[in-house]
């Protein structure tokens, strides 16, 4: 169970001018600035949900997972990850989480995978025998066994991504705080971390709290999101309802066998791109019964898809409107 | 403390193996440790018409050979990779891990020890054939006060650079703060010149500070340039400036710690 209650963060930054007389000045006079990361933010996450942390550059999301998993003080408020107060980084709570960032490393950089699971296994006090069984396990599931003895320096990005994830999980953590663990990966990788993701969190019953850029990473992993903008709470419930909510409209695509003009589409709702025999329609939730009927009778139709609106313009509309909370349905 | 026992061997082991796997650097390193031999040459030019003060050419080439290996020993780069730690964000790993990064960073650089012997180990040759039997310690006793006084030099060096790594928290580069403690360390432990050819006046703040105990003390025990009653003495001051750089150590991180911003992310 994590409680976030009335948390805040704030840093001092110091801020100059470009330029040599400027920095001169700043040797004399320096000007600080407080900058609010976190205001006010409430939330609590029940034990084995996996949620979507999002929010714009800045926004405070890493700050967050910073807090939550021990390495920053808040400025006030609390905050608790399965009853232990983060910042006090007790020995317990620091097995019982895990933080993966994407572009971060806890990988020996000059040494095989291979040294760090031993050093982890010995650090975390792990049994010899399970450590061992949970070690073969995730080698496996992530196929990396040919990678483990290889020094990490010479992996490529992907294959290191993976074998970060064997280090970071080799304890069984409870939590998982995943910042942008796909991050610079290519598309089939993402894929199959998402998926690793997902059986961990089935597997073991492990709670995961995910920031990702990538709107497939939380659209196919987490049922629930937590919204934040400049640090504050602008939405927390269910993906699906936030979808509806700020794009009520469905993504209709359309493929005829011959070509028609963008003006045959226009009765069924708002074309988004046309191409020859092709078209994209922004079509209303309501209409969207209407629209399928009158495309089939209308058009040559050679395929129909309907889709959400991708979710990163369900997002951009979402920062765009307010920063004002917008209310969760009622579940 | 027991979980921290078991696991220290694994850490000793990695320190090594990330020392053979920057062997070169660390050869480079140990090469570009030549000020001793430096003033070795300055010293010995100066003695040869006599003795200056207690010294003759011989004891110069001890002293500063002495000088060259306990330094070695005994030194560390904390501070540049405290530093590094703080400002690429590469803290947040060591933080994350259920045992104090102190404790990483003490294995790493006892893993160095046995390293930096075994390549220095061609001087500590040269070391016992020049100094001959003044370096044979004579006795267990001045044996066993010399290794705990390195011992201590260790442990001094290692709290004085957590201190100095730690404030970086504070303003992100600790390195200015670390390049003007090395002048005075410089000058106060011996490193540049015998302290009892410095001026009277310096003996007394080199005494009531730990720059002397850092290398002057463990030289000059090695170098029978000490009595032994006189060498008990300095060992208890020496190990009280131990716990003092250890309690300061530990405060400085703890209050970094607070204000630590976890950069990058």
């Amino acid at each position: 169970m994590i409680e976030v209650s009335h948390l805040t963060k704030s840093y001092r930054v110091h801020k100059r001018a470009p330029g040599a007389l400027a920095a001169l000045k700043s040797v004399f006079h320096r000007k600080f600035e407080s900058v609010e990361a976190l205001r006010d933010l409430s939330f609590s996450i029940a034990a084995g949900e996996r949620v979507g942390f999002l929010g714009p550059n800045g926004a405070g999301k890493t700050t967050t997972l910073k807090i939550l998993s021990g390495l920053l003080h808040p400025s006030s408020g609390h905050a608790t990850v399965f009853g232990f107060t983060p910042h006090a980084r007790q020995v317990n709570f620091l097995q019982t989480i895990t933080l993966v960032m994407g572009q971060k490393q806890q990988l020996l950089w000059d040494l095989p995978p291979a040294e760090t699971y031993a050093m982890n296994r010995a650090i975390y006090d792990l049994p010899k025998a399970e450590s061992q069984h949970t070690l073969a396990t995730l080698i496996e599931l992530l196929e990396v066994s040919d990678l483990v003895d290889k020094p990490t320096r010479q992996l490529s990005l992907g294959e290191r991504m993976k074998c970060e994830l064997v280090a970071a999980l080799l304890h069984k953590p409870k939590v998982l705080f995943l910042d942008e663990p796909t991050i610079g990966l290519d598309v089939s990788m993402q894929a199959r971390m998402r998926q690793f993701i997902k059986r961990y969190n089935e597997e073991f019953g492990a709670t995961v709290i995910l920031t990702s850029h990538y709107m497939e990473d939380v659209a196919a992993l987490c049922p629930r999101v937590v919204i934040i903008d400049k640090g504050k709470l602008i939405y927390d419930g269910d993906l699906k309802a936030l979808v509806k909510r700020i794009r009520p409209e469905r993504r209709m695509t359309i493929g005829l066998s011959a070509a028609a003009a963008a003006s045959s589409f226009a009765s069924m709702g708002t074309v988004v791109s046309h191409e020859e025999a092709r078209c994209v329609i922004s079509v209303p939730a309501e209409r969207v019964n209407d629209a399928v009927k009158y495309a089939f009778a209308m058009l040559p139709v050679a395929e129909l898809t309907i889709e959400d609106p991708p979710l990163e313009d369900v997002m951009r509309d979402l920062f765009a409107q307010s920063a004002t909370p917008v209310a969760a349905p009622a579940s | 403390m027991l979980r921290t026992l078991r696991a220290y061997p694994a850490l000793l082991r990695v320190g090594l193996a990330e020392m053979v796997a920057y062997r070169a650097e660390f050869l480079v390193w140990i090469l570009t440790t030549n000020m001793p031999l430096v003033m070795m040459g300055l010293w010995t030019s100066v003695a040869a018409d006599g003795p200056v003060g207690r010294f003759s050419q011989n004891d110069f080439v001890t002293y500063y050979l002495a000088v060259l290996i306990v330094r070695i020993v005994t030194n560390n780069w904390l501070v540049w990779e405290m530093t590094m730690d703080v400002r690429q964000g590469t803290m947040v790993t060591r933080l994350l891990r259920p045992i104090s990064p102190l404790i990483q960073y003490s294995a790493e650089h006892v893993a160095a020890v046995p390293m930096r012997i075994l390549m220095i180990s061609p001087v500590i040759g040269l070391l016992l054939w020049v100094g001959g039997k003044t370096l044979m310690f004579g006795s267990l006793e001045r044996a066993l006060v010399f290794f705990v006084s390195l011992l201590g030099a260790w442990m001094i060096l290692f709290f004085t650079m957590i201190t100095i790594g730690s404030l970086a928290m504070f303003v992100q580069s600790a390195l200015s703060i670390f390049d003007m403690w090395l002048a005075v360390h410089f000058v106060l432990s011996g490193y540049l010149f015998p302290l009892e050819l410095l001026p009277a006046w310096v003996a007394p703040i080199s005494a009531a500070t730990p720059f002397r105990y850092t290398l002057a003390l463990p030289v000059e025990i090695w170098i029978r340039k000490i009595d032994m009653a006189s060498a008990w003495r300095d060992l208890g001051i020496q190990w009280l400036f131990v716990l003092i750089m250890c309690a300061t150590a530990l405060t400085v991180w703890r209050r970094g710690m607070r204000r630590f911003v976890a950069f990058g992310g």
